[in-house]
């Protein structure tokens, strides 16, 4: 079914995809930022580098599914052999991540400009699209390498745009910069976490080559620097990807960053951490070691719970529209974490399937709030009351990915649900499924009183009397909106993808 | 028990140090102490990563000595090199050198390959490497908290990031007043 685009690619994409997707944005970045024209032109070119960068992505899934069971693919940049260069290695797990976070920084980059015209000064059209470029090349980086410290790298550069982008909310609420120290003090620990454990690794085995490190750690997996190593890897990877007592940063980031911003960064970022997660779990250590198991049933698990629990509850009493649907993304990175804490390949396949579904509606619901906050100002629940029927389009689509994050049937939310709580059952952890389904009336709550408010009550300023948002907030939002629907009435094609990647890390992730 | 503590002195300045930074980066109010916090922090882990590299009477990762001469190649060919090198200290010239590189090369192969058939002790270079990215990462997250630092103190004309919570609060519950306002009296 994706052959055609190998038919139809240059040679030269097919042969030098996975070093040209990042090498894009990476050059396209920094020319974007000195491009003239009020960042018009550095619009455009941001919607084409990421547009290429999606083809490139559909290129590696054709190439990675052309073989039964997902072929491997190995890039030794600069042709300096892995495992002693660095290594690019795409399998069927990271070419979901890729895809996902090309696919999304597209729709969002083309839903961006009404937006970014709105919010951001002049002069800092060209910088803010220059950065975004950067943020979009190191997620990108992070999901592709195959080298531990080359994934730090990667990381910390994506970091460090998005917390320039964070701070560049300034312009329409000052409290984006305080969100923004707190994110840049919180995310340098995590990456400086990371670090430390990725040297102790080292330290115990001489390689940085993720599977050359699989190979060497089975020797000296029960090496005392090598539990250390992994202790501070999750530590480090949680804060990035707000594992619940590490996401305080989040919140706050999410609320005050430019729509935009938010948009892309709830449907990604946090994505990006998790596979960086799952990538070190599964592929890098491995449930031969004791430890790992512990560390899945006593700290992934109840952390997910936990965030699944505490954060819906935050979520229902929070007066600001982003900041509810910003406690539920961490309530949802709970789910995520509590499917791959079962450590069956059921149940990370139902991680990752949510982990996609969740990018799908947390992008549509953050557009749709976009939009109306481009007609209307103010995000607070009050705000948006009767908006149903001043800009029907936008809010049946924010109705659509609020009906999926609460997981009605027929949208993308009940198919990845419904996958982790058959995992759960499948592995007798009924009393999980049964929190999972009460942490799902919790989102019926907070998304209720949302819908409620813009359906049902009277407008609270009838004196406003703009329409929809513009055709081009509207087209991507709907595009995100009928995926949802897509794949809650046909899950199999995203939920093959999830199947694959989750196999590919039981079986052919340590070789 | 004291040998054991004195021997790993390193590790304990390291971990007091990566102490000291983190307790700066909660325990401080002020945001630019807080970034000092964070840069001493990153400090520790480079010191980390430095005394990993060090190897009992190495020296600094250059080859020098018979080890120099004819190495040009990659890492692979490390082994041929030994033997090129102690043809070459009697004086060959390049020519005849190279084709010596070639006969030796196999014979060398399997002894040298376990010491890389090096005459001296180097310490290794990779993690400096490693950190020479790091400190440069670590110099633009800086660079990017103190200009954000810079912008806080235009928008609010303080520092303490615990003014900074007060004054957000007071704007907090304004906001919250007026939103109890007009709910108890819509328009």
């Amino acid at each position: 079914m994706m052959d055609w685009i190998l038919q139809i690619a240059p040679a030269f994409a097919e042969a030098h995809a996975p070093a040209l997707l990042i090498l894009l944005p990476m050059l396209a970045g920094p020319i974007a930022a000195f491009l003239p024209g009020g960042g018009r032109v550095a619009w455009i070119m941001t919607v084409v580098v990421t547009g290429l960068c999606t083809l490139l992505s559909l290129i590696l899934l054709a190439q990675v599914r052309s073989i039964e069971g997902g072929a491997i693919i190995s890039y030794a940049m600069g042709g300096w052999a892995p495992p002693h260069g660095i290594e690019f290695r795409i399998d069927a797990l990271n070419v979901l991540i890729l895809l996902l976070v090309s696919v999304i920084a597209f729709l969002t980059s083309i839903f961006g400009w009404p937006t970014i015209k709105a919010e951001i000064a002049d002069g800092k059209r060209a910088m803010f699209f220059g950065a975004f470029q950067v943020c979009f090349m190191g997620l990108l980086g992070v999901a592709a390498t195959g080298d531990a410290f080359n994934l730090f790298v990667f990381l910390e550069l994506s970091s460090i745009a998005t917390y320039v982008l964070v701070a560049l909310g300034s312009g329409r609420d000052r409290r984006a910069l305080p969100a923004a120290i707190n994110y840049l003090l919180m995310g340098t620990i995590g990456a400086s976490f990371y670090v430390v454990g990725v040297g102790f690794l080292y330290a115990a085995t001489g390689t940085l080559n993720m599977a050359d490190l699989a190979v060497q750690l089975q020797d000296v997996g029960g090496n005392r620097a090598v539990q250390v190593g992994f202790a501070f890897i999750l530590v480090g990877l949680g804060l990035k990807a707000a594992m619940f007592p590490l996401h305080q940063w989040l919140p706050n980031a999410y609320s005050y960053s430019p729509s935009f911003v938010t948009a892309f960064l709830a449907a990604t970022a946090t994505k990006v951490a998790i596979y960086a997660m799952v990538r070190f779990l599964f592929s890098v250590f491995s449930l031969d070691f004791a430890f790992e198991g512990m560390s899945l049933a006593l700290i992934l698990a109840p952390m997910g719970i936990a965030a699944m629990l505490a954060c819906s509850f935050q979520a229902i009493f929070q007066a600001d529209i982003r900041r509810t649907l910003a406690y539920s993304s961490v309530a949802q990175v709970g789910y995520m974490l509590l499917g791959i804490s079962l450590g069956t390949a059921a149940g990370v396949s139902a991680g990752m399937f949510h982990l996609v579904n969740h990018a799908l509606m947390k992008g549509a619901l953050f557009m749709a709030v976009a939009g109306a906050v481009l007609t209307y100002q103010g995000t607070r629940i009050h705000d948006f009351a009767g908006l149903g029927r001043r800009a029907p389009w936008t809010m049946t689509a924010f109705a659509i990915a609020g009906l999926s994050l609460i997981g009605v049937p027929l949208t993308a939310g009940f198919q990845s649900k419904f996958a982790l709580v058959s995992a759960l059952l499948e592995s007798g952890w009924w009393w999980a499924a049964l929190l999972v389904v009460f942490s799902s009336v919790l989102a019926v709550i907070y998304m209720g009183r949302i819908l409620e408010a813009v359906f049902f009550r009277a407008p609270a300023n009838p004196h406003k009397e703009h329409g929809e948002a513009p055709l081009l907030i509207l087209v991507p939002l709907w595009i995100l909106a009928i995926a949802n629907i897509w794949v809650g009435v046909d899950g199999g094609f995203v939920y093959g993808l999830a199947t694959d990647a989750a196999e590919a890390l039981f079986i052919g992730g340590a070789s | 028990m004291l040998e054991f503590v004195l021997e790993r002195g390193n590790y304990w300045a390291i971990i007091g140090l990566m102490m000291i930074g983190l307790y700066t980066l909660f325990a401080a109010t002020n945001l630019i102490k807080k970034l000092v916090g964070l840069s001493i922090f990153q400090t520790s882990i480079i010191l980390f990563y430095i005394s990993l590299s060090r190897i009992d009477g190495g020296t600094a990762p250059i080859l020098y000595g018979k080890d120099a001469k004819g190495h040009g190649g990659g890492h692979d060919e490390a082994a041929g090199a030994h033997g090129a090198a102690s043809e070459a200290a009697h004086g060959a010239s390049d020519a005849a050198h190279g084709a010596a590189d070639a006969a030796y090369g196999a014979a060398d192969a399997a002894h040298g390959a376990a010491s890389h058939g090096l005459e001296h002790v180097y310490s290794n270079p990779l993690p400096h490497v490693l950190m020479l990215t790091a400190i440069v990462v670590g110099v633009a997250t800086l660079a990017v908290g103190l200009a954000i630092v810079v912008r806080i103190r235009e928008a609010y004309g303080t520092i303490e990031s615990d003014e900074i919570r007060e004054t957000d609060l007071e704007v907090a519950r304004a906001e919250y007043a007026v939103d109890q306002a007009d709910e108890a009296n819509p328009v």
